[in-house]
């Protein structure tokens, strides 16, 4: 058992930075949960995965069991990637409202625009029309 | 159980809480929010005092014994993290507390920043590989909340970037915990230092060591993996990327410290590889900063090539090398915390950012100047503030380790930087406004932001003339560092059942 986890956690991580490394932003945002998923697998596996074992048996009980603690681990993990994924798929819907497009060479061309004057200290840009399409080179930053 | 021990973590969490309650009333939550931070600075400063006599803190959390339940370990080092933490938290907070944003901005902001200040405290304090995890991603979700705030095209996009990288980095981080877990069968930072140090080490358990080495060298900008910060800290609101600037890469720079003198006391290979990063590193970010034409860009890539003299004194291994280290630290925290700062002060006076667009600073505000020299003087090391003492430290530390093109390199990287502050002193000080004279506002706004500023100026000059008693402390935490007894006294003692 502990190899089909292993191996399923391999190419659930290929699978998630292949899809980090796209143009899309939504992709990228889906590759971070694949990978997410991916380690905390990795993270079972390495920690002596059985199986079907279960963690806790009844005191008595003569039954095989597997160590608790990385499914305590794992367990944590998923509540944290739950909560940051959340939070970057709302950054993701903010930034796709502003810019109507979801492509990760909007965002090189927005953060490297040169900083705008007058504002104090940059508060609440979002009124601003949307970057005139500069044609970035597709596929360049892959 | 000592409260003290856990006070860095429980005075930022009871604050967040409590200002959550308060949240209908700014006037409130800016209050509590203050006195809260106030309280962690006085708590470091104590456990800073308590630290220097030779006392090291430690516990075991809900009594359960070492290798099984979480270790809390404080020592000079850790102490001196927090009370830094309290400084420049403190100082953020009476930096934005009268700026003239909307109420629900200024609130979401301090609720932020003290669910930062957690995470932050709890990654200087704990003595367990997987907690580390977990305050890794209290910080983060408080900077992700923080990097965002406010909105708009640029900031988002920037935030967008600074997230995708930051979660790469500690999701590698969890993979590596894990790894390690399973090839060495513990996550006490007290045991994994006992099995590495007497040679028991697995090779898995090393290459999973290694895999969190690179994530920590992610979450500090070293040289290959950096591309994230200059990428996003120029786009958050000025208070908050002078925090982030201050604190952030330091403790992915402080967990890189703690874990390489705790695992590999003597020099070896990762010392070898950390040295060429290092340097790599200082070069790079430098001359990354001599490209740039805007004020906040050219820090942040300061940042970068400052993390590499860090980096640098942990690479030789010296107790020497590790004491300037450790003082570098905190002369960087506060230094570059109040560049951004007052970058802040000059951009809202000249209305904007870009060098281009900024100038007659010093005739119309020569205060600021006089209080931008200092931090840039001493970021460039010259004596006798700060920053020389810590740059001179690392260079006689590289000569007596034998690595004279360190020391070079080092010293290169100081001319380069001196060359940086002085593009900033021209362009934004020196230089008629592009638009006349009258284009510097005289209105100096809330007097808060000067008074900041100015404190921290005088912390730099007072650790540039008391860098005796400062070394002697960081000299001493170096020699706790590599020693970690009460790192590995947790396994034997508290784990008896």
């Amino acid at each position: 058992m502990e190899w089909l986890t292993a191996v399923t956690a391999g190419v659930m991580a290929g699978l998630g930075i292949w899809m980090m490394l796209d143009q899309h932003l939504i992709r990228v945002v889906l590759g971070i949960a694949v990978f997410s998923n991916a380690i905390n697998l990795g993270v079972l596996a390495a920690g002596r995965h059985a199986g079907d074992a279960p963690a806790f048996v009844t005191q008595g009980a003569n039954a095989a069991l597997v160590n608790p603690l990385p499914q305590a681990l794992v367990l944590t993990a998923i509540v944290i990637g739950f909560a940051l994924f959340v939070f970057a798929l709302s950054i993701l819907k903010r930034t796709y409202e502003l810019h109507g497009k979801n492509e990760t060479d909007d965002v090189t061309v927005v953060v490297e625009q040169p900083a705008p004057d007058g504002q104090e200290n940059g508060f609440e840009e979002g009124g601003e029309s949307a970057p005139g399409e500069p044609d970035p080179p597709a596929g360049e930053r892959e | 159980m000592n409260l003290l021990l856990v006070l860095p973590i429980l005075l930022p969490l009871t604050t967040l809480m409590l200002c959550l309650l308060a949240r209908r009333r700014l006037a409130w939550v800016t209050a509590i929010s203050l006195v809260g931070s106030t309280l962690l600075l006085m708590t470091g400063l104590w456990l800073v005092w308590f630290a220097a006599q030779g006392n090291v803190l430690s516990g075991q959390m809900g009594s359960w014994p070492a290798p099984y339940g979480i270790s809390l370990v404080i020592d000079r080092l850790s102490a001196a993290m927090v009370a830094i933490t309290g400084v420049i938290g403190l100082g953020t907070l009476v930096y934005m507390h009268r700026q003239p944003m909307a109420t629900e901005f200024l609130r979401d902001a301090h609720l932020f920043v003290h669910g930062l200040l957690t995470g932050i405290c709890g990654a200087f304090i704990t003595g367990d590989v997987f907690n580390l995890y977990v305050w890794f991603e209290v910080l983060l979700m408080g900077s992700f909340a923080l990097i965002s705030l406010g909105g708009g095209q640029r900031r988002l996009a920037g935030a967008m970037t600074y997230i995708v990288l930051n979660l790469l980095a500690t999701l590698l981080f969890l993979l590596a915990a894990g790894l390690v877990y399973g090839a060495s069968g513990t996550l006490n930072m007290g045991e994994l230092a006992l099995i590495f140090r007497s040679g028991e080490a697995t090779a898995s358990a090393t290459m999973g060591v290694t895999l969190m080495l690179l994530a920590f060298s992610i979450k500090g900008a070293l040289f290959p993996v950096f591309g994230w910060l200059p990428a996003s800290y120029h786009v958050a609101w000025v208070p908050v990327s002078a925090l982030f600037a201050g604190l952030l890469t330091k403790v992915g720079v402080y967990a890189l410290i703690r874990l390489v003198t705790l695992l590999w006391p003597a020099p070896g290979l990762a010392h070898d590889i950390l040295l060429w990063v290092a340097c790599a590193t200082m070069l790079v970010g430098v001359l990354g900063a001599a490209a740039q034409t805007e004020i906040r860009r050219i820090l942040s890539f300061h940042i970068v090539s400052q993390v590499g003299y860090m980096v640098l004194g942990l690479a030789l291994a010296t107790p020497l090398a590790l004491a300037g280290a450790v003082f570098y630290l905190i002369h960087h925290i506060i230094v570059k915390a109040n560049l951004f700062f007052i970058g802040g002060l000059a951009s809202r006076l000249t209305g904007s950012e870009r060098l281009a667009r900024m100038g007659g600073l010093y005739s119309a505000k020569p205060l600021l100047a006089i209080l931008f020299a200092i931090p840039a003087l001493s970021l460039a090391g010259i004596p006798p503030l700060s920053g020389f003492w810590a740059k001179l430290i690392l260079i006689r530390a590289s000569l007596e380790a034998g690595h004279g093109w360190a020391a070079f390199i080092a010293l290169l990287t100081g001319a380069i930087t001196v060359l940086s502050m002085s593009k900033i002193w021209n362009e934004a000080f020196l230089k008629p406004h592009p638009d006349g004279a009258h284009c510097v506002q005289t209105n100096n706004g809330p007097r808060s932001p000067w008074v900041v500023a100015a404190v921290l100026a005088l912390m730099t000059v007072i650790l540039g003339f008391g860098a005796g008693p400062a070394m002697q402390y960081a000299w001493d935490a170096s020699l706790q560092l590599t020693e970690a007894s009460a790192y590995l006294r947790l396994p034997v003692t508290e784990g008896a059942p």
